[in-house]
């Protein structure tokens, strides 16, 4: 589903990603874990298409097409969701007027028909039971006042609603109590398929205790140095990324 | 001597109309001298500063226009959602009784055209009608009182409730030339009267006439008043207007103004709150695209115990256009207890694009709650990113935003419909 390719990228003339490659398939969590700097949170930013950052090379395949020629409302209409670490807060647009004209934005642009406000309602409404989310939230303006833990659970609850096929959330556990972590992780369990992969970037293993990742991706100076299963993750927590990023300064001297 | 400016000549040459009224056409002859006398201001004028009348004083206009009642017009044009009640329509400055609706006027409401109250009985006009208007800056309301043949004359007798939203319809048609006219309205509401009014200007084709508009609202003790004002004139017009409010004791004025239209714009709205417990707020958006110049001078002053004035307003301006606003609020001596806020926060959605605002607050009064403030901006970034990382196209993600930033101004005004109709304008108002 998504092939990235010795991807390099800079932000503000610094090179932060230097060869990346990364595969994932359809049905697959991958976690991408790493120290503050390494990266993971410009891979997010550049797979989505946030301004400001410039691909010098690489290429990234997301269903056999270039991902990085598509504008960014485009490569959520085929699929692609990001979860953001620092939602924005946007006063004057009510939540549910945001989400209905987001979805019908991705209808319309893979050419299906809009949902009128009673179908878009009905949707919500199933929506926010498999999230254990309060409508509450939907009246208000998007993210405007919400907590730490309502910000991330609107995330995840847009997923829902908009259904991607890939799914990147970014640091979606931080800042977060052991309560609204477990919500957060239930809403994410609750929509792994077969169809729609996830990649999540993290800094802590602690995430991973609750949604199960198939392949665990260390990232460091802008590669992924290390692959491996959930086991990985936990080596991390125990010996700390220090080790690692040494592994690679001794691979890349020698 | 200086040859006058082709504006100045054309507008102090042209014939002044002769009312028969001996008081009137003698006020007519006084302001057209000083207007000979003062000609255009010029920059040096403190409240012509941002806005340079070179342009519009190299250009001639026809006074008046003699084809006016005849100019064909499509009834559906006029229509406003929301909006349905007795209506006062003016054709480049000529009333129009065929495209106006009149009949079965509810009690307690007077609405005529002030050609017609003249002629039918000047008198309770003469105090009104009869100012000398001095100043460098008022050249525009000396040429309104001196050329002025018609206008609006609204009375709501003390007590009366108008339900039914009451219009005043300016408009401007193609003509042969450039065209100039003048309107002087007169509102008058009694003792505890209610009214809702909507006023509009809008075109029915491309022209490039002038127009003044000139108007006083009196609100009697306890008075009432909802005021909506969509300005949505042709693109290459000029329209300056002054609006002059006097709120007595606890009257409340509530004031929505759109302002769209227009090549040159200028609007002078002052109120004075002369009773104790007087109330105004006005909510205002001007939105400027193209090359459209927008200026609005809002000047409150509180004269009296416990007067209250809250003003939000909202400019956006895109392309090459140019907004100006200015806020002043005076409170004088003797109005203790006063509270005064106005803000005033602006956006730019080109780089070729300008605001020029300046919030005033003079305080001599003690006991006084005040603030004020003005900003201006830009769309932000991060939140244009996160509307289209879920999906919403870059246009209609700034359509948006930009409705979300003008929210204030629109979210308080009762009538829905009108609402929706005013919002949808403003969306339509940006650069696709």
């Amino acid at each position: 589903m998504l092939k990235i390719e010795n991807l390099h990228a800079r932000v503000e003339g610094k090179e932060i990603l230097k060869g990346l490659d990364l595969t994932v398939n359809a049905g697959e969590v991958h976690a991408i874990m790493g120290p503050n700097g390494a990266g993971k949170s410009t891979l997010g930013n550049v797979l989505s298409g946030r301004d400001g950052y410039e691909v010098t090379a690489g290429s990234v395949t997301y269903d056999g097409i270039d991902l990085l020629a598509l504008a960014p409302e485009a490569r959520a209409a085929a699929g692609v969701f990001l979860a953001f670490q620092y939602p924005v807060e946007i006063p004057g647009v009510n939540n549910t007027y945001f989400l209905r004209a987001a979805l019908n934005a991705q209808r319309k642009a893979r050419g299906e028909k809009e949902l009128d406000s009673m179908q878009f309602l009905k949707l919500v409404r199933e929506k926010l039971k498999v999230m254990q989310i309060s409508d509450e939230l939907l009246h208000r303006a998007v993210n405007e006042g919400f907590s730490g833990g309502e910000k991330k659970r609107n995330e995840i609850f847009q997923m829902a609603l908009l259904e991607p096929k890939l799914a990147i959330l970014d640091e979606t556990d931080s800042g977060l109590d052991i309560d609204a972590l477990k919500h957060v992780a239930d809403g994410v369990n609750a929509l792994r398929s077969p169809d729609r992969a996830f990649l999540m970037i993290t800094h802590y293993q602690r995430l991973l205790d609750y949604v199960v990742p198939d392949v665990v991706h260390v990232l460091a100076d802008g590669r992924i140095v290390e692959t491996g299963d959930k086991s990985l993750a936990l080596k991390l927590e125990a010996q700390g990324y220090a080790g690692l990023t040494g592994q690679q300064a001794a691979r890349a001297s020698a | 001597m200086n040859q006058p400016a082709p504006l100045v000549a054309a507008l102090a040459d042209a014939p002044l109309p002769a009312s028969g009224i001996a008081w009137l056409d003698a006020m007519r002859r006084e302001n057209r001298e000083l207007f000979a006398q003062t000609g255009l201001p010029g920059a040096r004028v403190e409240a012509w500063k941002y806005t340079a009348l070179r342009a519009l004083s190299q250009r001639g206009f026809a006074d008046g226009d003699a084809a006016a009642p005849a100019h064909a017009l499509d009834a559906a044009a006029l229509a406003l959602p929301g909006v349905e009640g007795a209506t006062l329509v003016f054709v480049n400055g000529v009333f129009r009784a065929d495209l106006s609706t009149r009949d079965a006027l509810p009690a307690g409401l007077t609405l005529q055209p002030l050609s017609q109250a003249l002629h039918d009985d000047a008198e309770p006009l003469r105090f009104v009608l009869s100012r000398r208007h001095a100043g460098a800056d008022e050249a525009f309301t000396q040429v309104n009182a001196a050329q002025a043949r018609d206008g609006v004359v609204l009375r709501v007798a003390a007590g009366a409730r108008i339900d039914a939203p009451v219009r005043m319809v300016f408009v401007g048609a193609p003509a042969d030339g450039d065209r100039a006219w003048h309107l002087r309205n007169v509102i008058e509401l009694g003792e505890g009267a209610e009214l809702t009014l909507v006023e509009q200007h809008l075109a029915t084709g491309e022209q490039r006439h002038l127009a003044t508009v000139v108007g006083d609202i009196e609100l009697r003790d306890g008075a009432r008043l909802h005021h909506t004002v969509l300005q949505h004139a042709a693109e290459g017009a000029s329209l300056i207007r002054r609006t002059a409010l006097r709120l007595h004791a606890r009257a409340h004025a509530t004031l929505h103004l759109a302002e769209l239209g227009g090549a040159l714009v200028r609007h002078d709205l002052r109120a004075e709150l002369v009773g104790d417990g007087a109330q105004l707020d006005t909510r205002g958006v001007f939105m400027p695209h193209g090359r459209q110049h927008i200026d609005t001078q809002l000047a409150i002053r509180h004269q009296a115990l416990n007067t209250t004035s809250s003003s939000i307003w909202r400019g956006v301006a895109s392309d090459r256009a140019r907004g100006v606003f200015r806020g002043a609020i005076v409170v004088a001596p003797g109005a203790d207890g006063s509270d005064a806020n106005l803000g005033n926060k602006n956006l730019l959605l080109s780089p070729g694009a300008e605001i020029d605002t300046k919030p005033e607050l003079e305080i001599y009064a003690d006991e006084v709650k005040a603030a004020h403030g003005a900003t201006v901006g830009q769309l932000d970034e991060r939140s244009l990113f996160y509307l289209r990382s879920r999906g919403i196209p870059l246009a209609e993600a700034r359509a948006l935003l930009t409705a979300a930033f003008c929210r204030a101004v629109l979210d308080e005004l009762p009538n829905e419909a009108l609402r929706e109709h005013l919002s949808s304008l403003l969306i339509d108002q940006l650069p696709a």
